[in-house]
């Protein structure tokens, strides 16, 4: 009997429940039932509206969360099997909102990276700072090297944060909202570096994204959560079309064209 | 000889504590910590000069073959009487800080010092119990017990209560196989509203046994012995080294804890790892000189100042600095005329103010960080 053995999904959600437990309430559901499969070097963009699950989702595959029902996998295994520190090693977060402790310099908050990876007892091994460089060189982030948190402008910090992650050298990024505060300029630096990193190590991305169309321009594949669940999935394309728009975010969109004649979805704030 | 390529041109990222920077802070600290020791085992009631307190030193501690030209009565009050003293303050102090440093660091909270979730209230209790109430028959097992390690049943009795206050505190704002810090602290300040109740409820029948416990809650080096030393010392150094090797760990706390679980910090193991250790450190000291205060909660926020937030070098850094502000607090304390004060009177009358201080000062970096 010949089974063709697709490469291990490096994500996989399955059936996925997830609520919230609110003392003397209902527990708030999240997630009804999430399928997802992401596979080695893909890009996938997230999308949906507030309160959606995204962030919930990125917690569940990052092990801060686990799901009242259904499996979630990360590399063939059950998250919650993995140790921290080899779950460390695999899958980076770079979270919504950090507040980077004072008096640490950019270099060595991007330093803290490595922990899931450290040897030695006291200090960085060369490889450790080779990995810190070449992360903060990713990120767009080596000039920022000698600052103090308070010396960081909002993208500057985030700069900062991916790096962070980057040093962990994981296969799988779990981004939330990277482009957050960033400036157009570095919004696209950004999402540029990923997909290099991408194109020359396998990275795998998962980021949750607010702009459908740097969302469409920046993944080959998006995921819209709707409703607890996934209501659309595939090329952006197909899915970020006027109808899903309304439906998922309630809000008209029509399609645009630009001057080289590739779609854009233009919204409308007019009632 | 080959050109220099851009990369090693470019200086080197700054990360990781420098040689010299940890030679400075810790040889700097340790010879200041030395220094000092000599003076105040030198100062008291009966002078006796630097040259021969450090030559008895030299000859005793470092078994130096240094020649008698001293009184053998110096010998005495500095074996017997002083070195105890000093040394016992430097322990203490250096226990004191380093508890403090680390639940600033678990708590993300500058205000906390080690006594934050309940050890000072449950050793104060366990000792006023020991001071006051007549237990007669676990007192007398307690007391065979404690006999055996050279300690009163007050010590013993304090540094379980501490120890055991923690315990309880960290069992009950347990929730759902997680400890929120917020949930701990408020825990921990219920509890020690409890047993401070129960000192004051022991104060208040203990008639004779009052003043006792009363100089034992405002923290006392005067009858430090030789004993306290042997019990509390391998503690402390036990829990300096362990909590040396998780500098890391306590850096990436600082991250908060979501994203320390994402470095691969197994965080609710740590945290509980770590407040045991700087409890069994902090009971370890207040056993042995009741609860002194700010020495926990000023030194690790003066030193975050100087030399920064790497726990790496700021864990022994702290440690050299409560050492050495307690051996001073104490050396002013006993220096008192009239048979000397309280050290933790001394503690507090110049904590509180330098702490005021810093607040303010902090308080105006932030504004210029802001500008």
């Amino acid at each position: 009997m010949s089974v063709s053995v697709a490469a291990p999904a490096v994500v996989g959600l399955h059936e996925v429940h997830f609520a919230y437990p609110r003392p003397g309430q209902d527990p708030l559901t999240v997630l009804r039932g999430v399928e997802l499969a992401v596979h080695p070097g893909e890009m996938v963009a997230l999308l949906g509206a507030n309160g959606s699950g995204k962030t919930t989702l990125l917690r569940l595959v990052s092990g801060t969360l686990k799901p009242q029902h259904g499996s979630v996998e990360v590399a063939g295994r059950q998250v919650g099997e993995w140790t921290r520190d080899a779950l460390a090693r695999r899958v980076a977060v770079l979270p919504q909102q950090l507040d980077l402790p004072d008096g640490f310099r950019a270099a060595e908050l991007v330093e803290m990276g490595r922990a899931p990876h450290a040897r030695r007892l006291f200090g960085s091994t060369a490889d450790d700072e080779r990995a810190i460089e070449r992360a903060m060189a990713d990120a767009d982030a080596l000039d920022l090297a000698d600052r103090y948190p308070h010396e960081l402008s909002g993208g500057e910090r985030q700069r900062v944060l991916v790096a962070m992650a980057l040093a962990q050298e994981p296969e799988l990024l779990l981004l939330d909202e990277p482009t957050l505060h960033m400036d157009l300029a570095h919004q696209v630096a950004l999402l540029r570096a990923m997909r290099r990193l991408q194109a020359e190590r396998g990275l795998t991305v998962l980021a949750v994204l607010h702009d459908l169309n740097l969302a469409a321009a920046f993944a080959p594949r998006v995921v819209v959560l709707h409703d607890g669940r996934v209501a659309a999935d595939g090329d952006p394309a197909d899915v970020l079309t006027p109808h899903v728009v309304a439906r998922v975010f309630g809000v008209q969109a029509e399609y645009a064209l630009t001057a080289d004649g590739a779609k854009h979805l233009a919204i409308s704030i007019d009632g | 000889m080959r050109a220099a390529t851009a990369q090693e041109a470019n200086r080197p990222l700054p990360i990781g504590v420098t040689l010299t920077r940890t030679a400075l802070v810790l040889g700097g600290g340790g010879l200041l910590l030395v220094i000092l020791l000599v003076t105040a085992v030198a100062l008291g009631s009966t002078q006796i000069g630097i040259g021969d307190t450090a030559a008895i030193l030299a000859r005793r501690l470092l078994g130096l073959p240094v020649a008698e030209t001293w009184a053998p009565t110096a010998e005495t009050i500095i074996m017997q009487i002083r070195l105890p003293r000093v040394l016992t303050a430097m322990i203490v102090g250096g226990g004191l800080a380093m508890a403090g440093t680390v639940f600033q660091a678990l708590l993300r909270n500058p205000l906390a010092d080690p006594y934050v979730i309940g050890t000072a209230a449950g050793a104060s209790f366990g000792a006023a119990l020991g001071i006051a109430a007549p237990l007669a028959l676990p007192m007398l097992a307690i007391g065979a017990g404690s006999a055996f390690m050279g300690l009163g049943v007050v010590q013993v009795l304090a540094f379980a209560g501490g120890l055991g206050t923690v315990l309880l505190v960290y069992a009950i704002a347990r929730g759902g196989g997680r400890v929120q810090m917020i949930t701990l602290l408020l825990t921990g300040y219920a509890v020690s509203a409890v047993l401070a109740a129960g000192v004051a409820l022991l104060m208040f029948i203990s008639g004779r046994a009052l003043g006792a416990i009363f100089s034992w809650l405002m923290g006392s080096l005067a009858d430090a012995e030789w004993t306290d030393l042997a019990f509390a010392a391998p503690l402390m150094l036990f829990s300096f080294i362990a909590l040396l090797t998780r500098w890391r760990s306590l850096n990436l706390l600082l991250l908060g804890d979501a994203q320390a679980v994402s470095l691969g910090l197994d965080v609710e193991r740590e945290k509980l790892r770590l407040t045991m250790l700087a409890t069994l450190s902090t009971s370890a000291a207040v056993a042995i000189s009741g609860t002194i205060g700010f020495v926990g909660l000023v030194v690790p926020h003066l030193l975050r100042l100087v030399i920064g937030p790497d726990h790496r070098l700021l864990l022994p850094a702290s440690m050299l600095g409560g050492a050495a502000l307690l051996v001073l607090a104490d050396l002013v304390a006993r220096m008192v005329p009239g048979g000397g004060i309280p050290v933790g009177v001394v503690t507090a009358l110049i904590g509180a103010p330098f702490f005021l201080y810093l607040l303010r000062r902090s308080r105006l970096l932030r504004v210029d960080a802001m500008a």
